[in-house]
């Protein structure tokens, strides 16, 4: 594999866990649903995953644990905001710093352990594609599953009814209410997916990408999720954008810190990068106030109670 | 008629309570099939409160509910409409950033082809004269086309029972007239028209029977075509209903408001762009603009308050000064008042109580020390506005989004007209406001103006401007008629120029100037 082709792979490979996480973020937020709580998510599913698939030796297994620890997180989240009317904001700072610990707590024994590194999965032909073909098409099987999850999702949110259903209780929950929707149904629905995703897109960091357990191995990436979201202004493929030149940043910078160049340059800074950079470019395209006005869910964030 | 197989939806004994007050009591109604029954009653005496039990958006207290001879509970909206109940709401229950044709459908059962549903809205929108276009964005649309929309999304249900919670407060005439014809065909055809209203004379003309409600308790039933505006007014109110002093305008003062052939393009791609406005009103005379919503009043009225700043500062003058680029604030500062057409969200801030609500426009008056806020008078402002314009709420601390919408607007009106401004902008003073307050609300411009204020009222209402205004223009796809003095035209006219057609306008413009060549 050239580097070229290596950076090219890697880069897919860093943006994955953003968009599996950040779609399921951006599904919450579209029904009105703000959970900061996706770093703490993020970093259960992470563990949940790793303990699973090293008991079970099943990856797959390990995946779906990771998706039950997020759903779980956001059960308990939902439950405080939309049943008990609880602040989101705190609520979902109070989820993300109670996941970061919990799972530390949890991985105490996993910590020297490491997983078998799970094989590619190679498309016939399409591999065969010079220079792309390697890096796109022959991946680790949940970067076609974030790409499934990129269609399923934008397909439910402007094309299907339910989805637009989604869109407006987002929007006015008070007018969803009085045509007869139920808010609080729908917003957990919305709620529990964007913790499943969170799940997933954890388990994903400690089952196949490094694959290892380390305490606090989520690194801020539950929180850039969110920022991307916000960003990308609610729109399914800004995600997956600013998901990628997350990850391609990332990946430049580990180069040029392996690489052994001599640049003056501290290696913090360089590590901060893809951070700033995925803010940087989103902060700039997201200037347009017609495009935040159309695409932001106006009742985000607001606890919402139905005069009965 | 009397056979009870002809009663499609009874009321027997149903009472709600909230908190703080008793929405209705022991309410008893009837409504037969094919009949066009009104619920009368001031602001705040219950008749939404009713609806949205009828509705299945709230639950009755106690009481029970008969639907066409069978007890029944609506558990929620769903539910009613698959009953046969539709219903247009006074607050819009109406998506911003959704299209009209996806706001449609999702008050339909089922999963609606847009492309069919569009074909369906246009049919029922040409059908029943209510134009609206199906790809549109909800937040671009003015209050009246807002409704057609909801009108639209009712009809194409079918149903048994329609409730229509005041529709015609943001009609033009004509549309009122349209509307009526809807209705009326729609009880020929059988379906059974619950009316809700406090328009008099549309009641007169339209139903059949009327239900009077005051403070949450059946007043009384009668028939409205042997009953007088003004018996039926007494009842509603318990009192006489005042009556508006008009009399000849005084001498003229200076020019308060001059708008200098004001031309703003609408960024807005279905926004109405204004063309060379010319207006100039004078201290001491209400004007008037009359028109069909859409038709760039919301333009007009965000180049004047100044919520858009205009690129030129000589636009428009106030009080003498240009002020097309200055600021709200600073249009304030000159001694301009503005009453916008939406109340919460332009007119008042939603969570915030009436007392702050009050600050925000009405800082200048003494409510600031070196920075600071005197709550005192903040809160004694709130207080005379709300005994003075006989404001039902909470107190000065209650939040704006609790009042009913004509109390609320009652409120704005009132903080505007308790500052004294030399130039007061109103939008739709009266929506949604009782005859009773209604006739004081004019009554207090009509006095505003003869302690010499300048007064621009923006109305959808021709009743309305007729009753208070000096002069009198309409406004037609962002231009403005010539003003014509009030006793100078009459209702018909302003109709016809509503529709862009005055003399002078348009095309009759070229072949005039061709002819004098």
């Amino acid at each position: 594999m050239s580097i070229l082709e290596s950076i090219l792979f890697e880069t897919i490979v860093a943006g994955t866990p953003l968009i599996i996480v950040a779609l399921g973020q951006l599904i919450a937020e579209k029904a009105g649903v703000l959970n900061l709580g996706a770093e703490g998510m993020m970093a259960m599913g992470a563990i949940a995953g790793f303990a699973v698939t090293f008991h079970t030796g099943n990856p797959w297994l390990g995946v779906l644990a990771g998706m039950v620890a997020g759903a779980l997180m956001s059960f308990l989240f939902a439950f405080v905001v939309l049943t008990l009317m609880a602040n989101q904001v705190a609520s979902g700072l109070a989820l993300s710093i109670f996941g970061v610990g919990l799972s530390a707590f949890i991985g105490k024994p996993y910590e020297s352990e490491i997983l078998a590194t799970v094989p590619t999965w190679r498309i016939p032909l399409l591999a065969d594609i010079p220079i792309i073909g390697g890096p796109i098409f022959n991946q680790q099987p949940l970067i076609y599953l974030s790409w499934a999850i990129f269609g399923g999702i934008a397909w439910f949110l402007y094309k299907s009814r339910p989805g637009l259903l989604l869109r407006a209780v987002g929007e006015s929950p008070s007018s969803a209410h009085s045509i007869g929707y139920p808010v609080i149904r729908i917003r957990y629905m919305a709620t529990l997916f964007g913790g499943a995703m969170a799940g997933i897109g954890g388990s994903f960091l400690s089952v196949f990408y490094t694959p290892l357990w380390v305490e606090g191995m989520v690194a801020g990436r539950g929180w850039i999720a969110i920022a991307l979201v916000v960003f990308a202004t609610w729109r399914p493929f800004r995600v997956m954008v600013g998901a990628y030149l997350f990850g391609g940043v990332m990946v430049a910078q580990l180069f040029v810190q392996g690489s052994g160049l001599e640049i003056n340059i501290p290696s913090q800074f360089l590590s901060a990068l893809p951070y700033l950079a995925t803010i940087i470019v989103l902060v700039i395209i997201s200037r347009d106030q017609n495009t935040v006005r159309l695409n932001a869910p106006v009742s985000l964030g607001q606890p919402y109670r139905p005069d009965a | 008629m009397t056979s009870t197989d002809d009663i499609r939806l009874e009321l027997t004994g149903i009472t709600k309570i909230y908190p703080s007050v008793i929405a209705n009591e022991d309410v008893n109604l009837k409504v037969r099939r094919g009949e066009i029954h009104a619920v009368l009653g001031e602001n705040g005496a219950g008749k939404s409160t009713l609806m949205k039990m009828i509705y299945g958006v709230a639950n009755p207290d106690a009481g029970e509910m008969k639907w066409q001879g069978e007890l029944i509970h609506v558990e929620n909206p769903a539910h009613a409409r698959s009953l046969g109940i539709g219903m247009v709401f006074q607050h819009f229950s109406l998506f911003e950033t959704l299209t009209v044709v996806e706001n449609v459908a999702l008050a339909l059962p089922g999963n609606p082809d847009l492309k069919d549903l569009s074909i369906q809205i246009a049919e029922v929108s040409n059908k029943y004269g209510l134009p609206v276009d199906p790809q549109r964005l909800v937040h671009a649309l003015s209050v009246g086309e807002r409704q057609r929309v909801e009108i639209v999304r009712c009809l194409l249900q079918n149903p048994k029972l329609l409730i229509m919670d005041e529709p015609t407060s943001v009609l033009t005439p004509q549309a009122v007239r349209k509307l009526f014809g809807t209705l009326r065909q729609l009880a020929a055809e059988g379906c059974s028209i619950l009316y809700i209203s406090h328009k008099l004379d549309e009641i007169q003309e339209l139903c059949h029977v009327a239900t009077v409600l005051r403070n949450g308790k059946v007043t009384g039933e009668c028939i409205p075509s042997e009953e007088t505006p003004k018996s039926m007014a007494s009842m509603m109110i318990g009192k006489e209903l005042p009556v508006c002093q008009h009399e000849a305008p005084k001498e003229l003062g200076e020019v308060r408001l001059r708008l200098n052939k004001l031309t703003v393009e609408s960024d807005d791609p279905f926004g109405t762009t204004l063309r060379d406005i010319d207006l100039e009103i004078n201290s001491g005379e209400i004007f008037g603009i009359a028109g069909v919503s859409g038709n760039g009043q919301q333009e007009l009225l965000y180049a004047l308050s100044g919520e858009e700043p205009l690129k030129q500062n000589e636009l428009i003058v106030i009080c003498g000064e240009a002020a097309g680029q200055s600021m709200p604030d600073a249009r304030r500062a000159l001694g301009m008042g503005f009453v916008p057409e939406e109340r919460l969200g332009r007119g008042a801030v939603p969570r915030m109580s009436l007392a702050e609500n009050a600050l925000l426009t009405a800082h200048g008056g003494g409510m600031l020390k070196n920075g600071m806020i005197q709550f005192k008078q903040m809160n004694d402002f709130a207080k005379n506005c709300i005994e003075k314009f006989n404001v039902k709420c909470g107190g000065e601390n209650a939040p704006a989004n609790s009042l009913s919408g004509g109390n609320l607007q009652k409120f704005i009106m009132g903080r505007e007209i308790l500052q004294t401004p030399k130039l007061l902008v109103a939008a739709q003073p009266t929506w949604g406001v009782d005859v009773g307050a209604a006739a004081f609300i004019r009554q207090e411009l009509i006095d505003l103006r003869n302690e010499g204020a300048a007064v621009l009222v923006i109305s959808e209402e021709l009743e309305e401007l007729f009753e208070i205004s000096d002069r009198i223009a309409v406004i037609a796809e962002g231009r403005l008629s010539p003003a014509k003095k009030l006793a100078d035209t009459n209702i018909d006219e302003i109709g016809v120029w509503m529709s862009g057609m005055w003399p002078g306008a348009g095309i009759a413009d070229v072949e005039e100037a061709q002819a004098n060549a």
